[in-house]
């Protein structure tokens, strides 16, 4: 832990932060955190949300100013206002949503910002000096060549696939001549082949002397492809660990700060129920979202998981199944649920009939992050029964009802009163998940319920679902990290360019064969 | 100590012979929204007040009213104070003088355009379709065209006097001229609304009027700033207004409301007030048409021969000159 | 829930800006001190004082409820204008063609063609919000307009009352007319459309912060997607806010028309309802905040119309400029701190 050997003998790391603090207001997202990356490594970043990964990284790279601590690159020390700066120094940042613009080429989004003129034309001023191409092409050419990256260089962005367009941000960073990239959360958006290029790029740039940090909270890829890791929590490094020596579950632990189990227990499978939902060659126009003919059915007692790769029609689903009257969410097709068509019922009927939502993004789609706990768990209850009479809301038997949910679920802190916004995203979570149970649903859809949690509530959100299947729910689970859907779904379909691109059933497939279908082979 | 009393007494005797002897009433004007500046009623309003206190000696005060509610606020602070006079301007005021006249039956009030029958309320009304009638007749002689243009600030029956007085002014001259007329508005933002006077001004010009009269308050400026645009002439109103665009301006139908505001003034300090209806027309100079070096070059003397002789007629009765009010029943 | 710090802001930004319009008044010759001893003997120093600083008030309750109304439900009111304008002629046009109406029923007539009235205009922005989408801000100034030319129309063609000048509707029934409190506020139109303005704040609070339909609302106003995903119908919700939010603001008709003039007066309203928004923002779209603020207005309409009076210097445009900078800086304000939380929620 922490060797921090420092000694005037060890050569000068690429990158070295010292000390560094970062306030906002009251609150301390970085509390003398010390990092060393030694040059021409792979360097691993992890830590839970808002554990001050990102804070230190956006530091580095010139977006914050650091209110305490140095900054050293190759043993110098450096302060700069802007991630111009930065770069200038060496240092580049590829954003997990990639910085360009979508109808130019990526020739001229790889110079945005950084354009070459002619020598002639220096008595210019900057904004109006030619742009000279040529010379531009030639050296990214060279470096294409040098670092294996193929890019077309004249076709414009919004056609290319995402696993290019990071290639083409790496490219970026490299004809800036960056010798330190850091990647954050650079995984999220690929299939699991594009995955497996993206580290064989990586490896290639390593071996040309780069420097990489990888700031990403999946274990299995920091094990894989570091050299070394830095683990944040609550704002302060808790660990700084050669990889070979560690094992996913130290990571884990140091992380959350406790023993956590990394694996999920799946309890055997309740006999198949009646079907839960079944759709019938549900479409949606193309100006409005992907989604071609999908036919599927969820019976009770089964998890059934969707893959893919995110954009590939997942959300539009959802949407069909939720909102099937809204045109710009259902054009064609019928939508079944818990046995009864609901092609032309409301939301609150269909959701009413007992079905759970956990939303894929709970801060746009679940939550009231302005309003306190009481009144994000009533959204969609408020004319239950329970919370209403008479015409009023009962706010004691909510307030009651909320009580019990912190307990049951454990969610910090135990404040009904306090806003949903100031809660970790885990237990924002947790009151999403103990709402829609509120319902008892006998259909229950739950939407990348894990992104965004900390890896201690992950543990119990799968849990959570598991139960309900053993309790004889019906569960759809919809999530593009492909570990957690193998390890939940009893089926699970693939899907790609808004159909149905293949079904396995648990056990039957191998992370392989599921990924060629992700990235649209066969 | 007696000879510098009998002294004092002296002087004093002296000052009140020096200015008439009647000084010292105190004078409370509350304008209407146009304000003090409208450059039209109410400058004209205040003009005569102003007159007072140089002429008289009185002590005045003016206020504007922010909205409609406040007319009552503003004449009751008078009343509540040592004003001997409070002239409230504008019809829209005649509701206020009404509730709160017979609430101060010592204090003495003046009502300008509009008409409150109570013993200690004078109203000021004007023959605007008489003076209407000459500016008619004057613009018809200097039209070449045949064809004159009519802006009303808010369309409401004092108005449609001057342009009813004005039209029949134009045929007496000129049976067959034409007189297009348009309003600026329906509310009380017409008389403050100079690019809406201004663009229906530059319409009529355009569709071959060369004269325009404009009644629409300080709306008018537009008028002006639209005549000097198109080389065109303007009729002014209210106050003279020849000056403001020399040569230009064609001439103003004055509406006296400095000398009937003065000459309420005067009587309020001789001790003379009385309650009552007090009309001004033409006879009493009360409305008139404006000459003055501004206009001198554009009113020949065969025009102003022809306009005295017009006069006349009217003031005698030889010619009756068409009443808005009289036409559409009975009207404050 | 709010901390203290939150409560206090915005009354510091109606101390900075009556210290800048009294700077103001400085820089044109007058004690700033004796102009802010003007400002509160003119609204307070009296019974009728203070019975007209609650007449100013009432209409500025309405509106200021009506645009809290909407803001909670995320919608931007812009046209309480417009909606109290509709009011006001409805009640004027029911009790000039209906002058029986006896006593007792008349007032209510009154109330019901004021909802009505208001609550039409803002129906028509929020249908065409919910449904068509296009932006209130837009409609509600359009509406505005609209609402200006249509009531000097019925008004002059109408039901005008030929028997004045001023561009004004015939006077209502004697039934109608809601009492003045005489005795104690003297001759200061203060009627019971100040209670009814209290009514109207208590029932808005209930509405929105105790009933399933006012949290809908207001889940509405702060998510709208979620609310969606919940199963509220936001459309229908939209268009009820809005329709609320014109009712609340059609009730100024009912002080102005039933409570003071007797009649629909074009042009009545010195900007009530814009005014409405900075009551709003002043009281953070709460009720009770609502009631604070527009007392707040209330007194400054009533002080500054006397500030030309009392003053040497301070005339009608520098009374304005002075009630302008109130109600810019605690815009500024509402604005501010809006920001700042939406910023506070990104960096979640």
């Amino acid at each position: 832990m922490a060797d921090s050997l420092q000694g005037p003998a060890a050569a000068p790391a690429a990158v070295e932060l010292r000390g560094l603090t970062k306030r906002f207001r009251h609150v301390v997202a970085n509390a003398g955190v010390d990092l060393r990356v030694e040059p021409g490594t792979i360097h691993g970043v992890i830590g839970e949300n808002g554990a001050g990964k990102s804070t230190a990284m956006k530091m580095l790279y010139g977006l914050y100013a650091p209110d305490e601590g140095q900054i050293l690159v190759d043993g110098k020390v450096c302060s700069w206002r802007t991630p111009q700066d930065a770069i200038r120094a060496g240092i580049g940042m590829v954003h997990q949503h990639f910085m360009l613009a979508g109808p130019y080429t990526a020739l001229d989004n790889i110079l945005l910002g950084a354009e070459p003129s002619p020598s002639w034309a220096g008595f210019l001023p900057r904004s109006l000096r030619p742009v000279d191409r040529s010379a531009a092409r030639a050296r990214l050419q060279k470096l294409s060549e040098q670092y294996g990256l193929p890019v077309d260089l004249d076709a414009p962005i919004e056609r290319l696939p995402v696993g290019i367009q990071q290639r083409i941000e790496i490219l970026k960073l490299l004809y800036r001549e960056a010798r330190v990239l850091i990647l954050d959360e650079p995984t999220a958006v690929l299939t699991p082949q594009e995955v497996i290029a993206l580290f064989e790029n990586l490896r290639k740039l390593k071996a040309e002397g780069k420097t990489i940090i990888i700031i990403t909270h999946k274990l299995k890829e920091v094990m894989s492809f570091t050299e070394k890791v830095t683990v944040f929590r609550a704002g302060r490094v808790t660990g700084e660990v050669e990889t070979a020596k560690t094992s996913p579950q130290e990571l884990a632990n140091l992380m959350v700060g406790r023993k956590v189990v990394l694996s999920v227990e799946v309890p055997p499978q309740p006999p198949l129920g009646p079907p839960v939902l079944e759709l019938d060659s549900v479409a949606l126009d193309r100006r409005h979202g992907k989604l071609d003919g999908v036919s599927l059915q969820v019976r009770a007692g089964e998890v059934v998981g969707i893959a893919g790769v995110e954009g590939n029609g997942q959300s539009e689903l959802m949407q069909a199944i939720l909102h099937p009257r809204d045109p710009g969410c259902r054009s064609s097709g019928k939508v079944r649920v818990l046995g009864q068509d609901v092609t032309a019922n409301t939301t609150a009927e269909i959701k009413d009939l007992g079905v759970g939502l956990v939303p894929e993004d709970r801060h746009q789609e679940g939550l009231l992050l302005e309003r306190p706990m009481t009144e994000n768990f009533l959204l969609g209850l408020q004319r239950s029964p329970r919370f209403a009479s008479g015409g009023f809301i009962r706010q004691d038997e909510l307030e009651q009802a909320c009580r019990n949910a912190i307990r049951e679920y454990d969610v910090r802190p135990a404040a009904i009163d306090l806003e949903l916004g100031r809660f970790s995203g885990g237990n924002q979570q947790k009151v999403v998940i103990a709402r829609e149970f509120e319902r008892k649903p006998r259909f229950l859809i739950a939407a990348q319920p894990t992104r965004g949690v900390d890896v201690g509530a992950i543990e119990f959100i799968h849990q959570r679902i598991l139960r309900a299947r053993t309790e004889g729910a019906g569960v759809l689970l919809v999530s593009s990290e492909l570990d957690e859907v193998l390890a939940l779904s009893d089926r699970i379909l693939v899907f790609y360019d808004g159909r149905v691109a293949g079904e396995f059933k648990r056990g039957e497939c191998t992370e392989r064969e599921i990924g060629l279908l992700m990235g649209g082979g066969s | 100590m007696s000879i510098v009393r009998r002294v004092g007494s002296v002087f004093l005797v002296f000052a009140c012979l020096a200015s008439p002897a009647f000084a010292g009433i105190k004078v409370g004007l509350v304008l209407d929204r146009g304000g003090k500046d409208d450059k039209s009623f109410n400058t004209s309003a205040y003009l005569g007040v102003q007159q007072c206190k140089s002429k008289l000696g009185a002590e005045f005060k003016h206020v504007e009213s922010p909205d409609d509610t406040s007319y009552e606020t503003l004449i009751r602070s008078f009343a509540q104070k040592d004003y001997d006079l409070i002239i409230a301007v504008g019809f829209a005021q005649a509701e206020a003088v009404k509730k709160i006249a017979p609430q101060f039956p010592n204090k003495r009030f003046a009502l300008v355009d509009s008409v409150v029958e109570l013993p200690n309320v004078r109203s000021l009304m004007f023959e605007e379709h008489e003076g209407s009638f000459l500016v008619g007749a004057m613009a018809a002689m200097s039209s070449k065209s045949g064809k004159v243009g009519f802006i009303g600030g808010m369309d409401i029956p004092l108005i449609r006097r001057f342009e009813k007085g004005y039209e029949a002014g134009v045929k007496s001259v000129n049976p067959k001229a034409t007189v297009v007329s348009n309003y600026v508005g329906v509310t009380g933002e017409a008389w403050n609304n100079p690019p809406k006077a201004k663009e229906l001004a530059i319409s009529q010009y355009q569709a071959g009027a060369d004269v325009v009269f404009g009644a629409a308050g300080a709306s008018g400026m537009g008028i002006f700033d639209a005549a000097e645009e198109k080389g065109k002439l303007v009729i002014g109103c209210d106050s003279n207004q020849n000056w403001i665009k020399p040569g230009k301006v064609l001439t103003s139908m004055v509406k006296r409301v400095d000398a009937a505001v003065y000459d309420t003034c005067e009587a309020v300090a001789k001790g003379q007030f009385q309650g009552g209806l007090k009309r001004f027309g033409l006879g009493n100079q009360g409305v008139d048409y404006a000459l003055d070096t501004n206009n001198d070059k554009l009113v020949s003397g065969e025009m102003r021969k022809k306009l005295e002789a017009l006069k006349k007629s009217i003031v005698t009765g030889k010619i009756q000159v068409p009443d808005f009010y009289k036409m559409k029943g009975k009207n404050g | 829930m709010e901390s203290w710090r939150g409560r206090l802001q915005p009354l510091a930004a109606v101390l900075l800006g009556l210290s800048l319009g009294l700077a103001v008044t400085a820089v044109a010759g007058e004690n700033p001190w004796n102009v802010l001893k003007v400002l509160a003997q003119s609204s307070l120093g009296s019974w009728y004082d203070l019975g007209m600083t609650l007449f100013y008030a009432t209409p500025l309750i309405f509106t200021g409820l009506s645009v809290a109304v909407a803001f909670q439900a995320g919608l931007f009111n812009i046209g309480a204008e417009g909606q109290l304008v509709f009011g006001a002629l409805g009640v004027a046009a029911v009790g000039a063609l209906a002058p029986g109406v006896p006593s007792p029923l008349a007032p209510l007539v009154g109330i019901l063609a004021a909802v009505v009235g208001g609550g039409l205009w803002g129906f028509i922005p929020g249908w065409l919000r919910a449904r068509r989408g296009s932006h209130e801000v837009i409609n509600t100034i359009m509406l505005n307009f609209v609402a200006a030319g249509l009531s000097s129309w019925v008004t002059l063609y109408l039901l005008r009352n030929m028997d004045s000048q001023n561009p004004e509707t015939r006077p209502v029934g004697a039934g109608y007319l809601l009492g003045h409190f005489s005795s104690v506020f003297g001759d200061a139109p203060f009627s019971g459309a100040f209670f009814l303005a209290l009514l109207a704040a208590f029932g808005v609070w209930v509405l929105l912060w105790k009933t399933p339909l006012g949290f809908e609302i207001r889940a509405v106003g702060q998510n709208e997607s979620a609310a969606r995903a919940a199963g509220i119908d936001g459309a229908r919700i939209r268009i009820l806010a809005m329709t609320l939010a014109g009712a609340l603001a059609g009730l100024v008709g009912v002080g102005e028309v039933m409570g003071n003039s007797g009649k629909f007066r074009m042009g009545f309203s010195p900007d009530f309802g814009f005014v409405g928004i900075a009551v709003a923002l002043l009281g953070r779209n709460r009720p009770v905040g609502v009631i604070a603020a527009a007392l707040l207005f209330g007194a400054l309409q009533k002080g500054t119309a006397a500030l030309d009076f009392e003053t040497e210097h301070v005339t009608r445009d520098l009374s304005s400029i002075i009630q302008a900078l109130v109600i810019l800086s605690v815009s500024a304000e509402g604005l501010w701190s809006w920001m700042k939380r939406r910023k506070g929620g990104m960096g979640a």
